[in-house]
């Protein structure tokens, strides 16, 4: 059959029309502030100002939110490896009512868990801390991370893990010298998705970190803007061009994982 | 793989080797349960107690003073019964379900039309496909401001494209188009979601069925209705039903765009309002936002037991 050459074009244009927000916002951080205004397709007045006021003023928002992801990502294998591996190998009992209660948790609207805990970090004083927020945004990935382990390690033969048995390694032993090293990948996925979201996160932060000063989050940074008075779209545009990078770093340089990643949630093959 | 593992063991147990002891099996159990002990106490920790929270919330009249002394007053199902009975309850029922039915029916279609159209490979298709993933990766409070941005009456972009077709230039954030315009954005954020799933679901369907059926004189449009759809509907199914549960709760897009402003209020942002609003709510209503949270709990649990169900149903 011969190839629609048309295809391409064609798609470049869809491609073109679907990303428009994102050139707009990456034109307005380009472009003075006296000009912003006008609208303009290419930032003619150009200027690299904007992002000087970003180094000046979100640089403690940054180093938060890499903190958050960090601490959301090392929580999240923590607690989702070894229950995958006690799902998937050892076959541990009410496996299945706990798959369900995974899949569950995943659909409780956020305001909720957010509402449930603001009043019990306002009691323990967790409000406005780093810690806090990693224990809350770890919510948003630990029920994916392990459905995605245990459908990985479901597919490890099982001799394998005779084999470690018989050669008198005990199970956290297997785990950790066979059963890890073999899930790179899955951990590799986990851990990118983990951290995206912890780094992406709104509800958690404008609600159980409202008040941290430098302790908040990159995306309070921007929040910030919105409220002022006169509101800065240059600096407020290139913040939300910085705070776009752990995303364009994903798709450049570990795309196999996000597409292992999308899929895995929904469809199961 | 898990097949050819599987028949392995299979046949271990039959000839009887293999097998192994009794104490081992439930010394395998006893490790078995503490490698998930961690999540389960992490379930009840992190899931259970904040849910119990909120409900307790919602059945005790909290106020500023209250929330921090403790001591509210256990008052059963009244404030259920205040948040029902306000003439705005049903308005915002009726806001939700809109923005929801509308957003994921935009999604699907576009999304379907894009899988399709990325169904056979051609030049750059698979990174102009990568491409399309941007608006799902990117953190929801950069594409709010941006369509923020784009929307804003003055120049914004939008007014620009609706002016090319000679239409006037439209308050887009405003309380009577408010929900139309956050509707547009949660559909862009939402179609990369639906390409995905639904092309992995594309390239499960055997190619010899397109073969056979364009040999037999099948047109393109014909062998979409006859083979595509009908073969798609599980995945289908699972889209919208996950769909519906992740839009009937979304907060972040909608209240970075209009804080909820008039029509674009749904329940989760009423929820989300009352008790966090950045001064758009002049008293801080603990007990109420719990209740209405609870409710679209209610609501979302309802369709993820049918989306379980589903699934459990395709699965056989």
């Amino acid at each position: 059959m011969p190839r629609a050459w048309w295809k391409t074009p064609l798609a470049l244009v869809l491609t073109g029309i679907m990303l428009f927000p994102v050139y707009w916002m990456v034109n307005v951080s380009f472009t003075r502030r006296e000009s912003i205004r006008k609208s303009q397709p290419f930032p003619f007045d150009f200027t690299v100002d904007h992002y000087r006021v970003v180094l000046h003023e979100q640089l403690p928002f940054l180093g938060t939110s890499l903190a958050v992801g960090v601490g959301t990502v090392a929580l999240t294998l923590v607690i989702a490896a070894p229950a995958a591996f006690g799902l998937a190998k050892l076959r541990m009992p009410g496996g299945r009512a706990l798959s369900f209660v995974l899949i569950v948790a995943q659909m409780i609207p956020a305001v909720v868990m957010a509402l449930g805990f603001y009043s019990i970090y306002n009691r323990l004083g967790l409000l406005d801390t780093i810690p806090g927020l990693i224990l809350a945004d770890s919510t948003i990935a630990v029920p994916f991370a392990v459905m995605l382990f245990t459908a990985f390690m479901r597919g490890i033969p099982d001799e394998l893990i005779e084999a470690a048995k018989l050669d008198g390694a005990s199970h956290w032993r297997t785990f950790r010298s066979v059963v890890i090293p073999i899930s790179r990948n899955s951990a590799i996925t986990v851990a990118l998705f983990a951290f995206l979201w912890a780094w992406s996160d709104f509800l958690f932060a404008s609600t159980l970190d409202r008040e941290g000063g430098p302790l908040r989050p990159i995306t309070m940074g921007i929040y910030n803007y919105i409220g002022a008075q006169n509101q800065e779209w240059g600096p407020m545009m290139a913040t939300a061009v910085v705070a776009s990078i752990p995303t364009a770093l994903l798709l450049i340089l570990a795309q196999k994982y996000v597409a292992a990643g999308v899929t895995a949630g929904a469809v199961k093959d | 793989m898990t097949n050819a593992a599987g028949a392995l063991v299979a046949e271990a147990t039959t000839t009887g080797e293999a097998v192994p002891p009794r104490p081992r099996r439930s010394r395998a159990r006893w490790a078995a349960v503490a490698f998930v002990a961690p999540l389960l106490v992490y379930l009840v920790v992190f899931y259970a107690f904040p849910l119990v929270q909120n409900v307790a919330m919602s059945v005790q009249r909290y106020d500023r003073g209250t929330f921090v002394s403790g001591g509210a007053p256990f008052v059963g199902l009244d404030i259920y019964r205040e948040v029902i009975g306000q003439p705005k309850f049903w308005r915002i029922v009726g806001q939700t379900a809109t923005f929801t039915l509308v957003s994921i029916t935009f999604q699907y279609v576009i999304g379907l039309a894009l899988a399709v159209f990325f169904h056979r490979s051609f030049k750059l298709s698979a990174t102009l496909r990568a491409m399309f993933l941007v608006p799902w990766l990117l953190p929801v409070i950069v594409s709010a401001t941006t369509w923020q941005w784009m929307m804003n009456p003055d120049n914004g972009a939008m007014n620009t494209l609706v002016g090319w077709f000679g239409i006037e230039p439209v308050w887009w954030l405003n309380a009577q188009h408010s929900l139309m315009s956050v509707t547009i954005a949660n559909i862009w954020l939402g179609i990369p979601f639906n390409l995905v799933i639904l092309y992995s679901g594309l390239q499960n369907i055997p190619t010899t069925l397109y073969e056979a059926a364009a040999i037999d004189g099948a047109g393109p449009w014909r062998r979409f209705w006859s083979i595509t759809m009908p073969l798609l509907r599980p995945v289908t199914l699972v889209t919208l039903l996950l769909g519906l549960v992740y839009t009937i709760k979304v907060v972040d897009i909608i209240w970075i765009m209009t804080t909820g402003t008039g029509t674009s209020q749904t329940l989760a942002t009423w929820s989300y309002g009352m008790a966090f609003g950045k001064g758009t709510s002049g008293v801080i209503q603990y007990s109420e936002a719990s209740a209405v949270g609870s409710i679209l709990l209610v609501i979302a649990l309802a369709f993820g037991l049918i989306y379980v169900a589903v699934q459990r149903h395709e699965e056989g």
